[in-house]
């Protein structure tokens, strides 16, 4: 029965992917934009889920790792002459070093303190960045452009466009940083990461250390958002940290992840679909009133939940629980990350 | 020889005292009792033998100096400790509970190990990709010594394992305390108040009240003990 839903996950799964990777064929340049955006809100996401599902830390500065990649990568491509992938390595050893520096003062934080504190993250960012930044950004402001990744001639059987070909990169990076995330939460350390998030005493009564596991989860899940950010200048040509982009990519990230459900593999890729999805729906949706559009998507987001109050994955999974009662008892609901 | 040795142990919650220096003995092989009425200090005396409470005094593990050690760092000098109220990671199965115990192992005998515990208690078997959340209280428990002993360890503390299950329930699992501690070479320090229960597999006890020990002896001194007849045993 187990083996039988585990083959079925993996024939969705597969079906999916290759519905994204007919996307760039089937879309033109400006809608693929959304597409391409899922992809890095979706690796973000992912990270965060590692964080706040698995190990039960609030983020919500998360936004500012995005913003390490995203500089990381415009930098050394616009200064250095680096091309887009070699900055990768660079931008993820990058990442768990401020990830890590976050996560030690995080050590002695939960909740909503946690919370506040990530939220200063995200405040202190755009600062940073502008007294930093602005040295190499267009005439002294932090806004940079490297130059545009372009699709090389090998790929013209597939990527005509570069911007097809760049979405065919995103989706690459994306697989893997998804394949990467389900081996670390199925292996010990993601075991690690559920235990001090249950039962913080207990897991360091069996010889886990809880400050390596929170630190560790903290540069891992920040080495997740840079990458993502990194990826963002590739669909966007350009690197920026508004103060007001920062803290909603942040709350966003968050959104995605509760939305598709904690804790949970394929719950924050799914959530990032709805959160740029639904954004664009909102905007569709009254087309002479842009104004409404954060309104609308805001009561998506409410009635979502209200329905799905585990996220879509556990709904999903309460659904399959219900058809199938000799499986035995339905999964419990996923601990609310915040406990 | 002596597993665990404490020696005029002192420590309680910030300005509160609990405990007012206490000194006892675990051997190897043996299985000690602490008994103790509510408040009397029993939980506060196994959090600063297992590191999670500064304390004063002395914890001596085979004769070394353990007090002041993460608790982490004491885990892995083979003390394990099942909690009160069990401590059981709700939302990992049964399966993944264990390979959390096996935490600081690197060996190859881990999924031996888990078949050996499974063979102690069929019912987690049964369970095995259950969430730990979902079970009984009474597997639970069996849940949580289980995943101790993935440990591999030299001392099991266990922190009153009788509270909240049914009286059949925590009988069978004293008798397979009593019988793990026959056929593995594992000494326990268990704190309990259902004394009678706790004296049957134990080799030797303490009395403990408000923070200091107030009687000692072998099992069978303290059954025939007027103070703890009166106190713990509910006999006149």
């Amino acid at each position: 029965m187990a083996s039988r839903r585990k083959w079925t996950s993996f024939a969705v799964a597969m079906l999916v992917l290759a519905w994204l990777a007919y996307v760039p064929q089937f879309y033109g340049q400006s809608e693929l934009v959304p597409w391409s955006e899922a992809l890095y809100f979706s690796i973000a996401a992912l990270g965060l889920n590692l964080l706040t599902g698995y190990n039960g830390q609030i983020s919500i500065g998360h936004g500012a790792f995005f913003g390490v990649g995203a500089y990381t990568t415009a930098i050394l491509m616009e200064h250095n002459a680096w091309q887009f992938l070699p900055t990768l390595p660079i931008v993820i050893a990058v990442a768990l070093v401020v990830g890590a520096a976050f996560g030690f003062p995080a050590l002695r934080l939960k909740g909503l303190y946690l919370a506040l504190i990530t939220l200063g993250i995200a405040a202190l960012f755009p600062d940073l960045v502008n007294r930093f930044a602005s040295k190499y950004g267009t005439a002294g402001t932090s806004l940079i452009q490297p130059p545009r990744v372009l699709a090389p001639e090998w790929a013209s059987g597939f990527a005509e466009a570069d911007d097809q070909y760049r979405y065919y990169m995103l989706l690459v990076v994306g697989v893997v940083m998804l394949i990467l995330a389900a081996n670390l939460v199925r292996g010990r350390f993601g075991r690690a990461l559920v235990a001090v998030r249950d039962h913080e005493a207990a897991a360091s009564t069996l010889g886990v250390n809880i400050a390596r596991v929170k630190v560790g989860a903290f540069a891992i899940s920040a080495a997740y958002a840079a990458v993502a950010g990194s990826l963002s200048v590739l669909v966007n040509g350009s690197a920026n940290a508004g103060k007001i982009e920062v803290f909603r990519q942040s709350i966003l990230f968050l959104v995605a992840v509760v939305i598709g459900g904690t804790a949970t593999v394929a719950g924050p890729v799914i959530g990032a679909y709805v959160v740029v999805f639904g954004q664009d729906f909102a905007k569709d949706i009254f087309d002479d009133k842009p104004e409404l559009a954060p309104a609308v998507f805001g009561v998506l987001l409410v009635v979502l939940m209200y329905v799905l109050p585990d996220g879509i994955v556990g709904g999903w999974r309460r659904l399959i629980a219900r058809r199938s009662r000799s499986d035995g008892l339905p999964p419990l609901p996923s601990a609310s990350p915040a406990h | 020889m002596s597993v665990l040795k404490v020696h005029d142990l002192r420590g309680g919650y910030g300005p509160v005292r609990v405990l007012h220096g206490l000194s006892f003995e675990v051997n190897a092989g043996e299985i000690v009792v602490i008994l103790g009425a509510n408040g009397s200090g029993k939980t506060t005396t196994l959090r600063a033998v297992s590191g999670m409470l500064n304390a004063t005094g002395s914890v001596l593990l085979h004769g070394e100096e353990v007090l002041g050690r993460s608790p982490e760092r004491i885990a892995r000098s083979r003390v394990a400790h099942v909690p009160q109220g069990r401590g059981t990671f709700p939302e990992l199965t049964v399966e993944e509970n264990l390979r959390v115990g096996a935490y600081s192992r690197s060996d190859s005998a881990i999924a031996d190990d888990i078949d050996r515990w499974f063979g102690v208690f069929p019912r987690l078997k049964e369970r095995r990709h259950q969430q730990a959340g979902s079970m009984s209280g009474g597997e639970q428990q069996m849940l949580a010594v289980s995943r101790a002993l993935m440990m591999n360890p030299e001392l099991l503390l266990l922190d009153e394992p009788s509270l909240g299950l049914a009286p059949l329930v925590t009988q069978e699992l004293f008798e397979q305390l009593g019988t793990l501690n026959r056929t593995t070479s594992i000494s326990m320090l268990v704190v309990e108040q259902n004394a009678n229960l706790a004296l049957k597999i134990a080799q030797r006890g303490y009395v403990l009240e408000a923070g200091l020990i107030v009687a000692s002896g072998t099992a069978a001194e303290l059954k025939s003990n007027d103070e703890v007849r009166k106190a713990y045993l509910g006999m006149a």
